[in-house]
């Protein structure tokens, strides 16, 4: 599993859906379903925090297609 | 006594003539615009002017919504409508319907025909429409650079979804080269990482707005490898642009809206996500313990502990078995000896020698005497009697054969 740092927002919410589903199918052993609800929750928290922290930036594509940081 | 009308009498008369009238409750009149105004109701309020006469005139807001573009004084313009009167100031007025700028019939009918002939083709095709990525993490937008619609979109994307990033790529939205622009604008985000892109412009007339009715534009966007969302103008607007457009939104606001999540709902998501999580859990976790349970029951059947049980208490029976078996055949054979004890004593010989007869055998060697044959005259014999023996010596021999004689 990669590290949920890493992860956008997307893929983080993506697998957190997974993890649930998973964990409501039920057929998984004890260890793994409680590494699967760590790894889980460590998604829910990357998910809030990536919205708590996001500021939009904006970039402008310049006429040869270089992309731009815009003050 | 003068025949007279009443004022409203008198209007309503002329009114019934007016209406009464084919021709001017279905009529075309072209002018110029004069004073016209907006109401903040809606309704457009305006004079229609030649070099001889004026008509007052009025639009409704629900026909002045219907219109491609408010009109501005001094345009010439055909009007369609009716002819009425309005009692209260005693003067008849055009009610539009209908309002075409006189110079832009052509660009009106040329939006027509391009509009046809794009429907024709199937560009506007709902099966061509493709859907928008739930979560876009590059917002391509094109617009002007300066324009209000740009800083619109920003600031709802700020407030709504400022996961994403904004990829402006820049472009004039009016103008003669505007339409060339806006296609390489649209061409320029088709190498970027963009997974959603806005086209997006301000309101403005009708000529403003001209370079989003332009077929290279509408084929651009149909040619978008990304989806694309317009936003021209204000709602009541309606480009070819829009139409080739993968969704439509009224204005440039409502483009960032309805391509964007709402983060609110997001944090929610996953909140609820995080309820879900607990329950699931808490639920395998259940689930472990209920089959546990289970094994554990099944378990305890299986134990040696009961086996062992078992065999010991069939021990037991075999034991009690054993013992009563064995308690009944010694009783039956104390019995049985009691019997022959009793049958034994009575056939004991000291019973016999008590009774007067006595055992014979040889002193010499122990022989038992049972015939007279057995002995011999002079050999010594042991009488043996129930309280002692004597010892005696043959004297004399005689046979039992001589005793039927000496009997008879």
């Amino acid at each position: 599993m990669n590290d949920i740092s890493a992860l956008s927002f997307e893929a983080a919410f993506e697998e957190l859906e997974a993890l649930i589903g998973k964990l409501d199918g039920g057929d998984l052993g004890l260890e793994e379903s409680v590494t699967l609800f760590e790894r889980a929750r460590a998604l829910a928290d990357h998910c809030q925090n990536l919205l708590d922290k996001a500021e939009l930036r904006v970039k402008q594509l310049s006429d040869s297609g270089r992309v731009e940081d815009v003050s | 006594m003068i025949d007279s009308f009443s004022v409203a009498e008198l209007t309503t008369h002329i009114r019934e003539l007016i209406e009464s009238s084919q021709t001017l409750q279905d009529v075309w009149v072209s002018g110029e615009i004069s004073n016209f105004s907006k109401a903040s109701s809606g309704h457009w309020y305006f004079t229609l002017k030649d070099s001889k006469a004026q008509l007052k005139c009025v639009m409704w807001r629900s026909a002045a919504s219907q219109q491609m573009f408010p009109p501005n004084n001094g345009e010439a313009v055909l009007a369609h409508g009716y002819i009425g009167v309005y009692d209260g100031r005693g003067e008849y007025q055009l009610y539009a319907d209908k309002l075409r700028p006189v110079g832009i019939g052509d660009l009106y009918a040329q939006f027509e025909r391009l509009k046809q002939k794009l429907e024709a083709e199937g560009l506007f095709a709902p099966e061509r429409k493709r859907p928008l990525p739930p979560f876009p993490r590059i917002i391509g937008v094109v617009t002007s650079a300066d324009a209000a619609a740009l800083q619109d979109v920003q600031n709802v994307l700020r407030r709504r979804f400022p996961l994403a990033e904004v990829l402006l790529s820049a472009t004039p939205v009016q103008g003669a080269d505007a339409a060339t622009r806006i296609v390489k604008a649209i061409e320029r985000l088709q190498e970027t990482p963009a997974d959603v892109l806005l086209l997006c412009r301000g309101g403005g007339s009708i000529e403003d707005l001209w370079a989003f009715n332009d077929e290279s534009v509408a084929r651009a966007i149909a040619a978008s490898r990304i989806p694309v969302v317009s936003g021209v103008g204000h709602e009541t607007d309606f480009t070819i642009a829009d139409f080739a457009a993968d969704l439509r939104a009224p204005t440039p606001s409502a483009a960032a809206e309805i391509a964007t999540p709402d983060s609110a709902d997001l944090r929610d998501a996953v909140a609820r996500a995080q309820t879900r999580l607990g329950e699931s859990l808490r639920a395998a976790i259940g689930q472990k313990r209920a089959a546990l349970n289970n094994q554990a029951w099944a378990l305890k059947q299986h134990s040696p502990q009961n086996t062992i049980r078992g065999q010991r208490q069939r021990i037991d029976d075999l034991n009690a078995r054993l013992l009563s078996g064995q308690r009944a055949r010694l009783t039956l054979l104390r019995t049985r000896l009691a019997g022959r004890l009793t049958t034994l004593n009575a056939s004991s010989p000291r019973a016999l020698l008590a009774r007067g007869y006595a055992l014979v055998s040889k002193s010499l060697d122990g022989a038992r005497v049972t015939r007279a044959a057995d002995a011999k005259p002079g050999e010594g014999l042991t009488l043996q009697f129930h309280d002692g023996e004597l010892k005696v010596r043959v004297e004399d021999k005689d046979t039992h054969e001589r005793y039927p004689r000496k009997l008879f």
